[in-house]
């Protein structure tokens, strides 16, 4: 019998949702147990989270603040893993990203606005490319497995970035190691600061701003990439199955460092958000695993943009509530990263699980 | 001289430790990526054990008990229900960072060190260069002969071989593939947990994220050693030599820093085949699912 269209996009979207909303059910379980263990009322401590973020537009912006480097992280990871490849460099892509726009706009003060700021949004893009595109070729030519070498770089693109800092860019004067603040021209200002700040009810501290834009564009930019373009189909089909890829005549080697260098890209874009945003500046060892914390957005949002999208605003939540449940509650705010951790091994576990007993449901129907 | 001796070894141990673990599971066919929360769930077991016992070789239980417990769950995670090993490892990675700070406030009341801790000491009639030189240091020492004959010369050794190389023959011959890999998995945190218990008891304090990067550069010292026992002591030994270095030497066109980059570096060379073949086990990273 036939079923109803409706009914199969129903049971097609709750097989899709069930282990995201699964995981993060459990996870906010074990998260009560937790918080009772230590004595305090889980009914109390979790909502918080929450709280405020839906508690007025000015901390939902301060949730998509925290969301922005989510969303360009989580595309990166997405993005290499469409072509079967496991970028975890995106840590240090940023780095190299955050640093190259920083670097641009400290050698090119004099440049106009309508020249730098673009400049220094390629510059950010440019650095994440390159150090994504290295271990991208390394892989197309020797086959070494991209994900020892993005480890490998991660540590190098620190490394290399504050010993930069440290003997050309220090600001002088300063016992932190960053470079001086960046020219007005390349400096992005947050919506607060503008006509919008007031209209929207923002605090005039609150640092949302464009690159919130530019990671929502990367994930449109991303979604026509996959569906609609030659390129979409050449990631996929290599990702599928490089041999079949390689007879059908698409060169393997030349879309592996390009998903590479595209990947790295996205996740350089951060310094848009990091230096022209932000900080204004380059600060050595800024990002406390925003890199990582991509591949827990990609997983959770099923490297799809919308998903990642989403998923970013889920952990800008978590990010942004771990302030409140640290001034208001005995809890320790690295409670939220234990949620996160397990979120991630949960989401995958029960994706496995999924996909386990759909393929079973196939096997069983194919018999019958 | 002497001193950058017992530097080096000093360095080393953690490593050492690492890596081999890190060996056993590879060698099985597990990528272990969670080398790094492993060596820092141990240091904080350790620092929490040996804190409130008074013992710091309870301490060094506490902290074996632990990195196996941590393995365990990558293990479990990424052979029973089959998440990718380098996932589970991320992820694992993460949850020992979180859950040592978070544990940090309830144990120790403090967001960045623990109090003042006792390192494990050997009787003072074991000898001068034996006093000088940490216990845990000689076990690491100890471990390598130790594990080279678990590996190439025990029962259990080929059959972890033959699983890693080739999960799929090893079955046909009636091996228990997941287990034997399972084993190989614990044994890398029992490793890494003692590893991660040097961390903190010779330092005589736990610190947040004590482990900096080390379980990675354990993982290059086991590529860049070839996946092999005595090759691995030669890579600790060159890393641990060239992070101690920094204190003992001066040199204005070689930036400290670049010291510090030197074993990611090298393991990228290396991998690329600069420094003659070199190949891991055929399996690693592959899961083995029995029809």
């Amino acid at each position: 019998m036939p079923r109803k269209p409706w009914r199969r996009a129903l049971a097609l979207a709750v097989e899709a949702l069930w282990p995201p909303a699964a995981a993060l059910g459990l996870s906010f379980a074990v998260g009560t147990v937790i918080v009772a263990a230590i004595g305090e009322n889980p009914l109390r401590v979790l909502p918080l989270i929450f709280a405020p973020g839906l508690g007025s537009a000015d901390g939902f912006a301060r949730v998509l603040f925290d969301a922005t480097p989510l969303i360009l992280t989580g595309l990166s990871v997405a993005y290499a893993f469409r072509a079967g490849l496991f970028n975890i460099g995106g840590e240090g892509q940023l780095y190299l990203g955050a640093f190259l726009a920083a670097w641009v706009a400290l050698a090119l003060p004099g440049l106009p606005r309508p020249v730098a700021l673009p400049l220094a949004v390629l510059a950010a893009a440019a650095g994440g490319a390159l150090w994504g595109a290295i271990p991208g070729w390394l892989k197309a030519r020797f086959g070494v497995h991209e994900v020892i070498n993005t480890i490998m770089m991660n540590f190098l693109a620190v490394g290399i970035t504050g010993w930069l800092v440290e003997r050309y860019l220090q600001e002088p004067g300063q016992m932190i190691p960053h470079t001086a603040e960046i020219p007005a021209a390349y400096q992005l200002q947050p919506f607060a600061r503008g006509p919008a700040g007031a209209w929207l009810g923002l605090d005039r501290a609150n640092p949302l701003g464009a690159s919130l834009l530019v990671a929502l564009a990367a994930a449109v930019v991303v979604a026509l990439v996959f569906r609609r373009s030659v390129e979409g189909y050449r990631l996929r089909a290599v990702g599928l199955s490089p041999p079949a890829a390689r007879y059908a005549g698409i060169a393997v080697g030349g879309v592996t460092v390009r998903a590479m260098a595209v990947s790295g890209a996205l996740a350089g874009l951060v310094g848009v958000h990091e230096v022209l945003l932000y900080r204004h500046r380059f600060l050595d060892n800024f990002s406390s695993g925003l890199g990582f914390l991509g591949i827990a957005v990609a997983l959770m949002g099923k490297n799809h943009p919308l998903g990642i999208v989403l998923a970013a605003l889920l952990f800008g939540f978590l990010n942004t509530g771990a302030l409140e449940i640290d001034i208001f509650t005995e809890v320790p705010r690295e409670l939220v990263v234990v949620l996160q951790a397990l979120i991630i091994l949960l989401v995958v576990s029960f994706s496995e699980l999924a996909l386990w007993r759909r393929r079973r449901r196939r096997r069983r129907e194919e018999a019958a | 001289m002497i001193g950058l001796l017992l530097g080096t070894l000093r360095t080393a141990t953690p490593l050492l430790f690492a890596a081999l673990g890190g060996m056993f599971s590879e060698r099985g066919g597990v990528v272990n990526i969670a080398l790094e929360g492993i060596l820092l769930v141990g240091a904080f077991a350790a620092a929490a054990a040996a804190y409130y016992s008074g013992s710091p070789w309870l301490g060094v239980a506490a902290a074996v008990v632990a990195g196996v417990g941590l393995a365990a769950l990558h293990a479990l995670v990424s052979l029973r229900f089959r998440v990718d090993q380098i996932v589970s490892g991320v992820a694992l990675n993460m949850l020992a960072l979180g859950a040592t700070e978070f544990l940090m406030w309830i144990f120790f009341g403090s967001g960045s060190n623990s109090p003042r801790l006792g390192s494990p000491g050997l009787p003072a009639t074991a000898g001068r260069l034996l006093v000088e030189l940490p216990p845990l240091t000689l076990l690491a020492l100890l471990a390598v002969p130790a594990s080279s004959w678990l590996l190439f010369r025990s029962r259990f050794g080929l059959r972890l071989r033959a699983v890693g190389e080739h999960p799929e023959a090893a079955d046909s011959l009636g091996l228990p593939v997941h287990r034997l890999q399972f084993y190989g998995v614990l044994l890398s945190g029992a490793l890494a947990g003692a590893g991660g218990a040097f961390l903190s008891l010779n330092a005589h304090y736990f610190v947040k994220n004590m482990s900096a990067g080390r379980g990675f550069i354990a993982l290059a010292a086991l590529i860049f050693g070839k996946w092999r026992p005595g090759g691995i002591l030669g890579a600790t030994l060159l890393f641990g030599f060239a992070e101690s270095l920094q204190g003992h030497l001066d040199l204005p066109w070689l930036p400290v820093r670049f010291m510090q980059l030197l074993p990611y570096l090298l393991t990228m060379v290396a991998l690329v085949g600069v420094i003659g073949r070199c190949r891991g086990p055929a399996a690693v990273g592959r899961l083995f699912v029995k029809d």
